[in-house]
């Protein structure tokens, strides 16, 4: 038996025995993302379902000035409430989402024909209270509207002529690209997945033979270290490789579990979606095993080493964070960096654009080019005098 | 054999190893001796290759251990300084990873194991995982694995450090039994009995230079003291990191 293979399935019987390894590569790390990810997204679907039909109460100052406007609003299911003393804090407060104020002269001005004011008073910053402030402005605008095409038909005059242009939206978002737009997160919990898969074992395959002293005695055997290291770098991919098919795997149930029919999006998880997710995902797995031995050998401990890990786990969320704040169009050498290109691909996927044969390619070329010069770094470091010495 | 010639490791300022020659011939046991910090744990690394000499040369059975030091390794059973085992491993595993690692076929590998196990009378643990190992357990399954690939040269590195009084006597015991089969046997110690009650050749170390190299019957001559503890005190010049 070569000393590669010697290696290799001594690290995967050995970890195969820890049950922390076993647990984080086998069930945590797949499982997170997808479990996360449904209960993130039922939470939403049935808050936005639940605020677009329930009747809401929306207070409403001076209601008896315009009992035609309050009657629109509630066949619109908006119930106008008492009013209140100090709408403006009220609203900072939280205590209402929005007030309805009809200014004092509305009967006076209506009556004349001319233009009068209904004030929306609302936060903008605050996000769940968006959809109550929509329907409010929408059925007061509407009201207007019809209102004054009555007033032109009054006066013998055709509705048109107030209104010379108009704007006709034709949205190209399909219902699976605007899913798209919704998940984008999605491909950081496939990093997560890799990282966390092979995590512990890079730990222990380093820091931690360093730490219990079987480093040094293993080097003695008649193996180039560079062979030890291939087959410790393999038993890692192995682990971050099975992480990997678990929660892909897990994510293709997904949509049994969220109700997207209900939004109007479509979430397509299928085996088409897997595969190219997996292929995307290959330099990286190789990728993140080698950084992670690296980083590991440069630790003394056990404890050490995990606190780097922790530290480099923060590095796969910049794309996706990056990605959401500032959404820059892809340009073509985008796809071959590491991690941005692989989360560009992934989102395209689920946008259902699809990833055409050069982009795949500069993902995989990218990953590659960059897993070797890891696995360079790591091979060098490994020929160090110090890193067998753990006294 | 196991030749040394002039070796020299520095770390920083520190002279770890400062000029050090010496021979260690098959059929005997050849003991280092040394304060604690002489340089032994030092020249023993650069024996097994796991560390480079900045000058000198060693020699394992005529072979350099710096331009082939695979092929040096393939002739040496090395008991480090660092001796940790695989605790979610079982001894036999631990063993027969290293003979793997030595490219053994799986017969070969199977009987020299289980001839180990018998040896070092290990038995009882031989399918238990190593994980609250006594000392003593450890230092048997570590010399099994050391051995394993049946080695001509065998390097010891403290090899009774932290043994109760019953694995010391076993651990000599086999030590002998190793120079009877021939094999060129190494060990370090800081403990004057040890190398006075094994040794057939003492090389005594101190600040990083071999400061007597003689077999116990010279070396009390050469002193003119009736005990080799007095000899050892007296050439080194201090009792200081030494035990009796």
């Amino acid at each position: 038996m070569s000393a590669f293979t010697a290696v290799y399935w001594k690290e995967v019987r050995e970890n195969l025995r820890d049950r922390r390894t076993l647990i984080n590569a086998l069930v945590t790390g797949p499982l997170l993302g997808p479990v996360m990810f449904i209960m993130l997204m039922n939470v939403t679907i049935n808050r936005e379902i639940a605020k677009a039909d329930r009747p809401i109460a929306v207070p409403v100052i001076g209601a008896e000035l315009a009992p035609n406007l309050i009657a629109a609003l509630k066949s619109a299911g908006i119930d106008a409430q008492p009013a209140l003393t100090d709408p403006e804090n009220a609203v900072r407060e939280q205590r209402t989402d929005i007030v309805v104020r009809i200014s004092p002269d509305y009967a006076k001005a209506w009556n004349k024909g001319q233009t009068v004011q209904v004030e929306l008073i609302y936060d903008s910053s605050r996000r769940d209270a968006s959809t109550p402030v929509m329907r409010v402005r929408s059925v007061v605008e509407s009201y207007g509207r019809r209102e004054g095409a009555m007033r032109l038909i009054a006066r013998g005059l055709s509705p048109t002529t107030a209104w010379p242009v108009q704007v006709a939206e034709r949205d190209q978002a399909t219902s699976q690209s605007r899913s798209g737009l919704m998940f984008s997160f999605l491909p950081y919990f496939f990093v997560l997945t890799v990282f966390l898969g092979g995590m512990y074992l890079a730990i222990d395959l380093t820091a931690g033979e360093r730490e219990r002293q079987s480093l040094e005695p293993l080097f003695v055997n008649p193996v180039p270290r560079w062979k030890i290291l291939a087959g410790k770098l393999a038993a890692i991919c192995t682990f971050s490789l099975v992480s990997l098919l678990l929660t892909v795997g897990a994510f293709m149930t997904a949509p049994w579990f969220i109700p997207t029919e209900k939004l109007g999006i479509a979430l397509d998880l299928g085996w088409r979606f897997s595969g190219q997710v997996i292929v995307l995902m290959l330099p990286l797995i190789l990728l993140l095993a080698a950084l992670q031995s690296l980083v590991s050998a440069f630790a003394k401990s056990y404890r050490e080493a995990q606190t780097y890990l922790s530290i480099l786990m923060i590095i796969p969320i910049l794309p996706s964070v990056l990605l959401s704040v500032i959404p820059v169009r892809a340009e073509p050498w985008m796809y071959a960096v590491p991690l941005l290109g692989q989360n560009l691909g992934i989102v395209q996927l689920l946008r259902g654009d699809g990833v055409p044969g050069w982009q795949l390619g500069f993902c995989l070329a990218g990953g590659f080019v960059a897993s070797a010069v890891a696995v360079w770094a790591a091979a060098m470091l490994y020929r160090s005098e110090r890193l067998a010495i753990s006294g | 054999m196991i030749e040394v010639r002039d070796l020299y490791k520095a770390f920083g300022e520190v002279r770890a190893v400062n000029g050090v020659s010496f021979t260690a011939r098959d059929g005997e046991i050849t003991g280092l001796l040394g304060p604690n910090g002489a340089g032994k744990t030092t020249t023993l690394r650069m024996l097994y290759t796991l560390m480079k000499p900045d000058a000198g040369q060693v020699l394992v059975d005529g072979v350099d251990a710096y331009t082939d030091a695979l092929a040096v390794r393939r002739r040496l059973g090395v008991l480090p300084d660092a001796r940790g085992l695989y605790k979610r491993l079982t001894a036999a595993e631990n063993i027969d990873y290293f003979g793997k690692l030595h490219g053994m076929a799986p017969a070969l590998l199977a009987s020299r194991r289980e001839a180990l196990i018998d040896g070092l009378d290990m038995r009882d643990i031989a399918s238990r995982r190593t994980e609250g190992f006594s000392q003593g357990q450890r230092v048997k399954t570590a010399i099994a694995r050391a051995l394993v690939h049946d080695p001509r040269n065998v390097l010891l590195d403290e090899p009774t450090n932290g043994l109760d009084v019953m694995a010391t006597r076993a651990m000599r015991r086999f030590m002998r039994q190793l120079k009877d089969e021939g094999r060129c046997v190494l060990f370090s110690s800081h403990i004057m009995q040890e190398v006075a009650a094994l040794c057939d050749r003492i090389v005594v170390i101190a600040h990083g230079r071999v400061v007597a190299d003689e077999t116990p019957a010279a070396l009390l001559a050469q002193t003119g003291e009736s005990s080799l503890e007095d000899a050892f005190v007296k050439i080194i010049g201090t009792d200081e990191g030494l035990a009796a």
